[in-house]
């Protein structure tokens, strides 16, 4: 068995969580898809990492963990702030950008 | 021969079973996280993925990053989301009609199409030699390893990531932070509205939950001394999401006033 | 060269007036006239000083020069804005102060009844100021500034009855053809700056000897056509007859006496340029010798009296182009009919002036007659003229055009017969329009219109026309004694020795004197006798019917350049508007089109940007994947 398979594993998860963002309405359900994404992406610097065999790809993969916790921390937030204001966790009821 | 096998990369049959049987579990997880309605679904299949990933991590020689996977991941930011999803409601659940007329198609088969293309790529790039594998790198132990260059090659990033860490912190903050919008009442203002309200019945009181009640529970009606159930007993935020149960089934007059014998 | 600090007065008094006047409004309507009167006097007087101080300086001391500022300075070039008066600006000067002075005191009484006559005066005064600079400026470019305010000031009083719509025309007309000759004239800036790095006139004449015969005969091709433009020479000549349009003052002193004579100013200031480059020598030769003609032949055919004058005018200036042309032997005579032809010109101007003032503003000349009884004052002031224009001696016009007949006889080779027949012929068609503008206009039998009255005009009006008849008489005997203005002039110019002398000056007097003979008596034949029509007759043979036209020049001008020149705009407002604007509007209307179609993929919906992206970064693979493949 070769190493290019968790890259391959990698790919479809990073796919799955792409149409997750976008056929989600629950902005939770949206994040945890991103949260997804990034993971599928983390698991390509580990694997990077083995194959090149240095762990440049492991730090690289520590840092985007850092980043993903401020996403959530953030987004989060937001979540809650936009819950608090119009009762709907759903992202479509956010669209008064459109006018 | 196995020895070899590990030293160019190649994974090891027992390393194969395991890629083998968790790989498609991860992927099926992914895809049920799309499909299910509730969203406290999704949350559990997505620790589950994560756990694989720690998993597939350790397996991959990245032991550090496989336990601070689980920790932070299965631990801190699931904890997380499941909060705000109890904050926002843990049993609505979402429809899963498309409302935007021809989004699903054209995700789905760009989906399908990048998915495709990326495992073609994949399949066809060649490094023009094998694997090498992180017994060299990891000779002085991974957590030494990652440590040596975080604080040498990366110190810089490290700094700016922290700043950043902080930054996202105050930034929750001031997001989640509710100026308050009108006065805070006074425990003077508060007993002369009790009084001096429209009725005096509040004058003692609102009757806690669940007090004479046949459940000892927050969401169950206090019931008053004629035996009707008192529907203010009941947290207002509670009403307001829907969780509390209807009053109406615990009037005493419904049900059978037969005192069964205690054993 | 002698420093000066008072030349700035000559120009800056008479420029005060026209501010003062323009600006000031209503409130310098009771004493504006007056003002401007004094301070074109006073510039006179100035003028006088100097020419005082002038003569008793030694010859190469004469010139003197002002510098007033710093005007361009980019890297190497640099122009002074700096004035220069030397022997030849004086003469110019005391011309334009001069008659100037004269015909603003003409205009006092001419104007008097016209609610306007500040604007005209503070116009006259900015005319004679922009005239002042033209002659002082001590480069090409200083020349130009004054240049333009001539041209500018020529425009507002041609048009200064300008709510008569043939008058705004016409000033227009004058304006438009003016701007082909300055036209000519930046382009000899040009020239000088590109290939000497100067456009100072003494840069420019001590650089002529180092040039390449090409660039100057280019630049003097310019400076001519420059000149043609400003002094109605062919062929920009058809505005100056429309100029007539103006008061008769105006016509006087901008189209008779100064501003038409810038021209040959320009060439003779010009000399070093001509002198080196023969071709464009040449050139100014057959432009004055065909204007000479051409004027001519236009004054026999005008009824209308100031346009018969016009025609004379553009004629006479011929041959003074005619004689700058012949080289350094003609600069002297040319300038010499210059100052003569002021005079004379100036005063039979003013005297048509005085005829119209009498006759309630009639030009018809066909409906003058026997007026020598009614006026005797403008008789006698116009007929020194019409003697002095004719060259009978001992008027001015006998010794200035005289000089002129003799340089072309004298100029050598071939051309100098051809030359100088011309100048005889034109010197007899000269005689039979004038003769018959006098005729017309004093003698006969009277032909006015009902209710007319003719009188004599006020003492301010004849007293200028005095002066001026007696400087018609005078001048020319006194600039021609001992050869005084040619030893004046002659330290300008680079004389080649003495000319072989084809005819003696004796035979050549004779001569145009006979040829002046003919020309009377076939009009006295031809108009003595006859019953004059008031109205042109209609059975006349096709030479008059083309003369009448002014030999088409407008039709010309009209055929050749306006027609081509309309259609030519046509067709870029088309292609502007199709190609250009098209183009433009192509491109806002694609931003339209493509901003409306875009605008449904922007619905707010985060949902469907995110499928974008997702779009977007498919096409990235694809295009990677692509390249790989």
């Amino acid at each position: 068995m070769d190493a290019s398979n968790y890259l391959y594993i990698s790919a479809l998860l990073f796919t799955i969580g792409a149409v997750g963002v976008v056929v989600r309405r629950n902005a939770i359900v949206v994040f945890m898809c991103i949260e997804l994404m990034l993971n599928a992406a983390n698991l390509s610097f580990v694997t990077f990492s083995r194959i090149n065999g240095n762990l440049d790809g492991q730090v690289m993969a520590f840092f985007t963990m850092v980043v993903a916790a401020c996403e959530v921390v953030v987004g989060l937030a937001i979540i809650v702030a936009i819950y608090r204001s119009r009762r709907s966790a759903s992202v479509d009821d956010a669209s008064l950008l459109k006018r | 021969m196995m020895q070899l096998a590990i030293e160019v990369g190649q994974t090891a049959t027992p390393e194969a079973v395991m890629f083998w049987i968790l790989g498609p579990l991860a992927v099926l997880a992914a895809l049920g996280m799309l499909l299910v309605k509730k969203a406290v679904h999704s949350a559990i299949l997505m620790a589950f993925v994560m756990v694989v990933l720690a998993v597939f991590y350790i397996a991959q020689d990245a032991v550090f990053l496989g336990i601070v996977q689980v920790v932070v991941y299965t631990g801190a930011v699931m904890m997380l989301f499941l909060f705000i999803l109890m904050l926002v409601g843990v049993d609505s659940s979402d429809s899963l009609t498309e409302t935007i007329r021809g989004l699903r198609p054209i995700a789905i088969t760009a989906a399908v199409g990048f998915g495709g293309l990326m495992v073609s790529l994949l399949g066809r790039a060649t490094l023009g030699r094998d694997a090498i594998g992180l017994s060299a790198a990891n000779a002085d132990g991974n957590v030494e390893g990652i440590g040596y260059l975080l604080f040498s090659r990366f110190v810089w990033p490290f700094e700016v990531i922290s700043a950043l860490l902080v930054t996202a912190a105050l930034g929750a903050m001031v997001l989640a932070h509710q100026p308050r919008s009108s006065k805070k009442t006074t425990q003077r203002q508060q007993s002369i509205n009790r009084f001096r309200g429209e009725s005096i019945a509040t004058a003692a009181g609102l009757p806690a939950p669940g007090v004479y009640a046949r459940h000892n529970a927050v969401d169950v009606p206090a019931l008053l001394p004629d035996g009707t159930p008192a529907p203010n007993s009941v947290n207002a935020s509670l009403k307001a999401r829907g969780d509390m149960l209807d009053s109406n089934t615990f009037d005493l007059k419904k049900i059978s006033t037969q005192v069964e014998e205690e054993k | 060269m002698t420093i000066s600090t008072s030349l700035v007065y000559l120009i800056g008094l008479p420029f005060a007036g026209a501010a003062i006047l323009l600006l000031g409004g209503r409130r310098t309507d009771k004493w504006g006239h007056l003002l401007a009167t004094a301070l074109s006097g006073s510039s006179f007087v100035v003028g006088v000083y100097h020419l005082i101080q002038m003569v008793n300086r030694p010859t190469e001391m004469r010139p003197i020069s002002q510098k007033l500022f710093e005007w361009i300075s980019v890297g190497s070039f640099n122009v002074d804005a700096g004035l220069l008066l030397d022997q030849l600006s004086i003469c110019f000067v005391l011309l334009i102060t001069g008659v100037g002075t004269l015909i603003h005191i003409y205009s006092i009484a001419y104007m008097s009844e016209d609610r306007d006559r500040r604007r005209f005066f503070a116009y006259l005064n900015l005319f004679i100021a922009a005239m002042l600079l033209l002659v002082l400026g001590d480069s090409y470019l200083s020349l130009y500034v004054g240049w333009e305010g001539v041209g500018l000031a020529s425009y507002l009083l041609i048009g200064f009855w300008n709510q008569k719509p043939a008058y705004a025309t016409a000033s227009k007309k004058a304006f438009v053809m003016n701007r082909v000759g300055d036209m000519g004239l930046s382009l000899a800036i040009m020239i000088a700056f590109a290939t000497m790095g100067t456009v100072s006139f003494a840069g420019v004449a001590e650089q002529a000897h180092h040039t390449s015969e090409a660039a100057l005969t280019a630049m003097g091709i310019m400076l001519l056509v420059a000149a043609a433009g400003k002094s109605a020479q062919f062929p920009l000549q058809a505005w100056l007859g429309d100029a007539m349009a103006g008061p008769t003052p105006v016509s006087a002193l901008i189209h008779a006496a100064t501003m038409v004579t810038a021209g040959v100013y320009l060439i003779t200031r010009s000399n070093f340029v001509f002198d080196a480059a023969p071709t464009a020598q040449l050139l100014v030769v057959i432009v004055g010798a065909i204007t000479l003609i051409f004027g001519a032949l236009i004054g026999t055919a005008k009824d209308d009296i100031k346009k018969a004058l016009a025609a004379s005018t553009m004629s006479q200036i011929g041959y003074m182009i005619l004689a700058t042309g012949l080289g350094p032997i003609g600069y002297a005579f040319a300038i010499m009919h210059l100052i003569t032809h002021g005079f004379f010109k100036a005063g039979m101007f003013l005297g048509a002036g005085s005829v119209m003032h009498g006759m309630n503003d009639e030009v018809n000349m066909r409906k003058y007659g026997a007026l020598r009884q009614f006026m005797p004052i403008t008789f006698i002031t116009f007929g020194i003229g019409y003697l002095a224009i004719l060259g009978v001696p001992p008027f001015a016009g006998f010794y200035s055009k005289d000089m002129i007949i003799e340089s072309a006889f004298n100029s050598g080779g071939m051309q100098a017969i051809f030359l100088g027949s011309l100048t005889l012929i034109g010197a007899a068609i000269t005689a039979f329009y004038m003769t018959r503008v006098m005729i017309l206009t004093f003698a006969g039998t009277k032909r006015w219109d009902e209710g007319v009255e003719p009188h004599e005009s006020p003492w301010l009006m004849w007293f200028p026309m005095a002066v001026l008849a007696v400087g018609s008489v005078t001048s020319g005997y006194l600039l021609y004694h001992n050869k005084a203005l040619y030893k004046w002039l002659s330290p300008l110019f680079e004389d080649h020795g003495e000319h072989e002398e084809l005819l003696k000056p004796i035979v050549v007097s004779a001569l145009a004197l006979t040829m002046v003979a003919i020309g009377v008596s076939i009009a006295v034949y031809k108009y003595m006798r006859e019953n004059i029509e008031t109205v042109a007759p209609v059975d006349v043979s096709w030479i008059t019917k083309f003369v009448r036209k002014d030999l088409m020049q407008d039709q010309f001008n009209e055929k050749f350049f306006m027609r081509p020149g309309q259609l030519l705009t046509k067709a870029l407002v088309t292609t502007e508007d199709v190609v250009v604007d098209g183009s433009v509007r192509g491109v806002a209307r694609m931003a339209i089109g493509s901003g409306s179609g875009l605008r449904g993929l922007q619905n707010g919906f985060v949902r469907s940007y995110a499928a974008l992206i997702l779009v977007g970064a498919l096409t990235l693979i694809a295009a990677i994947w692509v390249v790989v493949s």
